[in-house]
C-alpha cells in the first residue's frame, strides 16, 4: 500500500537471511539461559555459606568470626566476604539450601540416563518411571478433560439453554482454585477403593476441562456472520455449517486451549501426587525430598516436571504447526 | 503542455512576492536504499526538488514510487543515503526537534483513552505549553476544523471523517509553519473527501502553511495543488514537476473546467510515461 | 427415604423445562432471563446434589449434603475467616501485589532492550507454562512455615504471567502512533507515559486476571508443605486426613468465594481503567 513498508524487512528469502534470522531469535534465549545460570551459582554462594563453614570448623579450619552462635545471625553476603576461601565448598555440599546446576544436572543424569545405561530404567529410583507415572495419569485425564470440553462446547454453541445455563458457570470455574478440592478427591476415591492412576487423572481432567471448554466456545463463533452468512444462502444445515465453517476456524483456539489445558494436567497430576504419600510420580519425589531434606533430588524433580512440560506442549505446539501450515491457516 | 507554458498564479492576498519564493524544503541528488531479505530497494534516486513557502504541494504516483518516503525523510522518520535535504535551512532532524512541521498520517491515529480536546493537547504538553495556553489552542484549532462542541467527546464516539478532522486540528495545534500529510484522506469515502478537501483548500488560505500532501488520487492533486510532483517506481523517482495554472481560489466547480482537465491530463501522462519502465 | 431423591430429579426436570422455555422464549435478551436461568441451573445442580446424598444415604465421608456444608460453614465462620485470612490476605495478595510489581518493573526494564525482550520473552513463555508450584517445598524450607513462604510462592507464580503480557503490551503501539511521537521530539519519559503505557493497559490486566487464580492456587498448595496451625490449605489437608469433608467443602467455598471475588474486583478496576477499549466500550 505503501512506500514505507519497503523499510520493513519482505519474507526471509535465501538460505542465508534464514539462517540469520534463526540466529537472532536463538543467541539472545542463550545469553538469557546463560546469564540464569550464572547467577544461579552466584547465589549459591551466599545461600550456602553458613553449612559450608560450619562443615569446614568441623574439619578443623579457622572461620572468621570463630562462633558459630555469631555466624548465626552474621549476614550470609559478609560471611562469604570474611571466608572467601571456603566459597567453592559451597558448590558442592550433600544437602545444599540451594543445589549449584552442575549437582542438578548430575542427579537428573543419574536417575536417567544412568539408570538407563544400567538397565534399570523403570526402578522406584529411577526419575524415568516417576515422570512415566505423572504422565500417564496426565495424558489420560488431559484426553478426558479434552473430549469432555469439546463436547459441551459444541452442545454450548448448538443449544441456546446451554449456552445461557452453563456457560456463566464455565467462565465463572476459571476464576476458582479448584486444585484445592484436588486431596479430597484423590482420599475421598481411595476411599471407595478407586486407587492408582484414576483419581489423578480425574483431577487432571476437571483441570483441563474448562479451558478447553470455554477456549473451543469461542473457537467455534470466531467465524463472522458474512461467513455464516453465506452458508445461510447455500441453505446449509446445523451440521454441514458445524464441519464445514465452525470446526476448520476453530482449530487455532482448539490448539491454543489444548496448551493451557496440558499444562494445566500436569499441575493436577503432580498435585494429586502430593497429599496422600503416594510411592510414585514426580509430585511423590518432590513431597519425598521435602520431608527428607533431600534438595538435590527436589529440584532434579522439578526440572523433569518442567521437562515433561516442555515436551507436552511442545508436541501440541508441533501439531498445532503442522495442521494448520496443511489448513493454510499458519501465519 | 499548458503548464509549463504559464507561470504560477498568485492571487492570495496575504502572500507577497518576496516571501513566496522563500524556498522552505530543499532537496539536492537525494538518495535512500532500503536493505530488505530481498536484497537493496531503491525508495529514492536522485530526488531534486525545491519547496516554497505557502506552497502547497502534491507527490502523486503508484505504490513504490517513494512519495510516502520522501515526507518521512522530510519529517526525519527516515535517514537518506545520499544526498542532502534542508527543511528551514536545518537539517531534517534539527527540523524535527525545533517543531518545525505538523504530521497526519493515513489514519487519524487518536489514542482511544483521552478525548478528542485532550488528543489535540498531546503534543502541547510533549512541547511544554502552559495549561492555559493549551486550552486556547485547543479551542481554535476546533474551530479551524469545524469540530466546536466536540472536545469532550472520545475518537470512538465519532464519524471517521470527524477523526481525521481531529487529527488535521492535532498537527495545527502547535503552529508549525509546515504540515505533511500522507494521504490523509485515503480511508474516507469520496463525499467525505471532497468535503475535507474544500475545507483544506480554506484553512491553507486562512494559515498561509507549507503544505506537503501525499495522494493517490489525480483530481485531488489537481484540486489541492500549488505544484504537483509526479514520480514513480523502481526506482522511486521524480518523473514531472507541474505548476497549477489554477487561481487559489478554488470552488469544487472548477473541477469541470477545461483548465482543471488539462492539467489532470498531463499528470496522467506523466504517471503513465513512468508505468512504462514497468515489466 | 429416596422421596428425596425423586423429588430433587423432579425438580431438575421441571427446572430444565422452565430454562428452555425461558431460552427459547420472547424475553430471552432481557438481563433479568440472563440472570435466571444459570442461577436456576445452579440451583437446581445443588437440589439434585442434595437429593441423591439425603435421599441415597450417601455417608458424609464421601460426599457430605450442601446443607451439612452450609451448616458446617456458619458454625465454623471464625475458624474459616482465619483462615481467609492467613491464606488470602497474608499469603495470597502479599505475594501478588509485590510480584505483580517486580513483574511490572522488570517488563520496563526488558522493554528497554530488544536483545533482553528476545531473550527473556521465551524463557518467560517457558516459564509460564511450567507446573511452578513445584517449588513450594523449597520455598517453604527457605521462607518457614508462616506466610513469608507462601506469597515466596506467589511472587514466582504471577511473576511470568504478568512480565509477559506487560511486556508484549508495551509493544502494542503501531509503528504509526510511535511515528506521532517521534515527530513531537518526545522523549523517553514522554512517550511511555503517554502513549505506551495506556496502551498496554489492557494486557496488563489480562496477565493480573489471570494471575489472580494463580495466586489463590499457589497460596493453598504451599500450605499442603508445611503451614502454622491455620490456612486454607492447612485445613483441608488436615480436615481431608479426618475426613471431614463437611468442613473442607466448608473451605472451598471460601475458595470459591474469594477466587471470584478477586478476579471480579481486578476486572472491575479493568473497566475503570481501559474503559476506552473496544471490549469494554458497550458497558459506557
Amino acid at each position: 500500500m505503501t512506500d514505507a513498508v519497503l523499510s520493513t524487512p519482505a519474507g526471509a528469502s535465501g538460505v542465508g537471511a534464514a539462517l540469520r534470522g534463526v540466529a537472532g531469535a536463538v543467541v539472545p534465549v542463550l545469553v538469557v539461559v546463560a546469564a540464569i545460570v550464572a547467577l544461579w551459582y552466584v547465589a549459591c554462594v551466599p545461600m550456602n555459606i553458613k553449612e559450608a563453614l560450619t562443615q569446614a570448623e568441623r574439619a578443623g579450619a579457622v572461620i572468621n568470626p570463630p562462633s558459630a552462635i555469631e555466624r548465626r545471625d552474621a549476614s550470609a553476603i559478609g560471611l562469604v566476604v570474611r571466608n572467601p576461601s571456603h566459597a567453592s565448598a559451597t558448590l558442592n555440599q550433600e544437602r545444599p539450601r540451594l543445589p549449584a546446576p552442575h549437582q542438578v544436572g548430575a542427579e537428573l543424569w543419574k536417575t536417567t540416563g544412568g539408570m538407563v545405561l544400567r538397565g534399570r530404567a523403570f526402578s522406584k529410583r529411577s526419575l524415568i518411571y516417576h515422570a512415566w507415572v505423572t504422565l500417564s495419569a496426565t495424558v489420560f485425564g488431559f484426553v478426558i478433560g479434552t473430549v469432555a470440553g469439546v463436547g459441551l462446547a459444541v452442545g454450548i454453541v448448538h443449544s441456546r439453554v446451554m449456552n445461557m445455563a452453563v456457560m456463566p458457570w464455565a467462565i465463572a470455574s476459571q476464576t476458582i482454585p479448584i486444585l484445592a478440592i484436588a486431596p479430597m478427591i484423590i482420599v475421598v476415591l481411595n476411599s471407595v477403593g478407586v486407587t492408582g492412576l484414576l483419581p489423578k487423572a480425574l483431577i487432571s481432567a476437571y483441570l483441563s476441562f474448562f479451558p478447553v471448554t470455554v477456549g473451543m466456545v469461542k473457537g467455534l463463533r470466531s467465524p463472522d456472520s458474512m461467513q455464516l452468512d453465506l452458508l445461510r444462502t447455500y441453505s446449509a444445515s446445523r451440521s454441514e455449517t458445524f464441519w464445514k465453517l465452525r470446526l476448520p476456524a476453530s482449530m487455532p483456539y482448539f490448539f491454543t486451549s489444548m496448551k493451557i489445558g496440558m499444562a494445566a494436567a500436569l499441575v493436577g497430576a503432580i498435585v494429586g501426587e502430593m497429599p496422600t504419600g503416594a510411592v510414585a510420580g514426580l509430585g511423590a519425589r518432590l513431597l519425598a525430598g521435602s520431608y527428607y531434606g533431600q534438595t538435590v533430588q527436589i529440584w532434579a524433580a522439578l526440572f523433569a516436571a518442567a521437562l515433561l512440560a516442555a515436551v507436552l506442549v511442545g508436541a501440541i505446539g508441533a501439531v498445532q504447526r503442522a495442521t494448520l501450515r496443511r489448513m493454510g491457516m499458519a501465519q | 503542455m499548458i503548464g509549463t507554458s504559464m507561470p504560477t498564479e498568485r492571487t492570495a492576498p496575504g502572500a507577497g512576492v518576496a516571501e513566496a519564493d522563500q524556498p522552505v524544503i530543499e532537496a539536492r541528488k537525494l538518495d535512500l536504499t532500503f536493505q530488505t531479505n530481498d536484497g537493496p530497494v531503491q525508495a529514492l534516486r536522485d530526488v531534486n526538488l525545491t519547496i516554497n513557502k505557502g506552497d502547497f504541494v502534491s507527490f502523486i504516483g503508484p505504490s513504490g514510487c517513494g512519495k510516502t518516503t520522501f515526507l518521512r525523510v522530510v519529517a526525519a522518520l527516515e535517514q537518506p543515503t545520499g544526498g542532502e535535504i534542508t527543511v528551514n535551512g536545518m537539517t531534517p532532524d534539527e527540523a524535527r526537534r525545533s517543531r518545525a512541521y505538523g504530521y497526519v498520517f493515513q489514519a487519524a491515529g487518536l489514542y482511544p483513552w483521552r478525548t478528542i480536546a485532550k488528543n489535540i493537547k498531546l503534543p502541547l504538553e510533549i512541547m511544554g505549553y502552559s495549561k492555559t495556553s493549551q486550552e486556547e489552542h485547543v479551542a481554535r484549532v476546533l474551530k479551524l476544523v469545524d469540530l466546536e462542541g466536540f472536545g469532550g467527546k472520545f475518537p470512538w464516539q465519532l464519524s471517521g471523517g470527524m477523526q481525521q478532522r481531529a487529527s488535521i486540528a492535532r498537527a495545527l495545534a502547535f503552529d508549525a509553519e509546515i504540515l505533511l500529510m500522507d494521504e490523509p484522506f485515503g480511508a474516507l469515502d469520496e463525499i467525505v473527501r471532497d468535503h475535507l478537501n474544500e475545507q483544506l483548500l480554506e484553512l491553507w488560505a486562512r494559515t498561509e502553511k507549507t503544505i506537503g500532501f501525499v495522494t493517490h488520487s489525480i483530481p485531488e492533486a489537481v484540486y489541492l495543488s500549488t505544484k504537483i510532483v509526479v514520480m514513480s517506481p523502481r526506482p522511486g523517482r521524480i518523473t514531472d514537476v507541474i505548476e497549477s495554472t489554477l487561481p487559489r481560489e478554488r470552488p469544487l466547480e472548477i473541477r469541470d473546467t477545461p483548465e482543471f482537465l488539462a492539467i489532470a491530463h498531463r499528470v496522467r501522462e506523466g504517471l503513465r510515461a513512468g508505468h512504462a519502465y514497468d515489466e | 427415604m429416596s422421596n428425596i431423591f425423586g423429588w430433587s430429579i423432579a425438580f431438575l426436570i421441571a427446572a430444565s423445562a422452565l430454562n428452555i422455555a425461558m431460552a427459547n422464549g420472547e424475553g430471552r435478551d432481557q438481563a433479568l432471563t440472563r440472570f435466571v436461568v444459570p442461577a436456576l441451573f445452579g440451583a437446581s445442580l445443588l437440589v439434585v446434589w442434595e437429593g441423591i446424598t439425603r435421599g441415597l444415604g450417601v455417608p458424609g465421608v464421601i460426599l457430605p449434603a450442601p446443607s451439612a456444608i452450609w451448616e458446617t460453614f456458619q458454625a465454623n465462620t471464625e475458624t474459616l475467616w482465619k483462615d481467609f485470612v492467613q491464606t488470602f490476605v497474608k499469603g495470597a495478595l502479599r505475594g501478588y501485589v509485590i510480584g505483580a510489581m517486580a513483574a511490572f518493573l522488570v517488563a520496563l526494564l526488558v522493554d528497554r532492550s530488544d536483545f533482553l525482550r528476545r531473550g527473556l520473552l521465551p524463557v518467560g513463555n517457558f516459564m509460564a507454562a511450567l507446573p511452578i508450584v513445584g517449588i513450594a517445598p523449597i520455598l517453604v524450607m527457605w521462607f518457614g512455615f508462616d506466610w513469608q513462604s507462601k506469597a515466596a510462592v506467589v511472587v514466582v507464580m504471577v511473576f511470568f504471567p504478568i512480565l509477559v503480557n506487560t511486556v508484549e503490551g508495551l509493544r502494542a503501539t503501531d509503528r504509526m502512533q510511535r511515528d506521532l511521537m517521534t515527530t513531537y521530539a518526545a522523549n523517553y519519559w514522554q512517550s511511555l507515559l503517554k502513549l505506551r503505557l495506556p496502551a498496554a493497559m489492557p494486557f496488563v490486566f489480562n496477565g493480573l486476571k489471570i494471575s489472580t487464580t494463580l495466586a489463590l492456587i499457589g497460596a493453598i498448595v504451599a500450605e499442603f508443605f508445611g503451614s502454622p496451625i491455620q490456612g486454607m490449605g492447612f485445613r483441608i489437608s488436615t480436615e481431608v486426613g479426618r475426613l471431614a469433608l463437611d468442613m473442607v467443602w466448608a473451605e472451598i467455598l471460601v475458595a470459591a468465594i474469594a477466587g471470584s471475588a478477586f478476579y471480579g474486583f481486578v476486572a472491575l478496576v479493568e473497566s475503570i481503567v481501559t474503559f476506552w477499549h473496544p471490549s469494554q466500550r458497550r458497558r459506557r
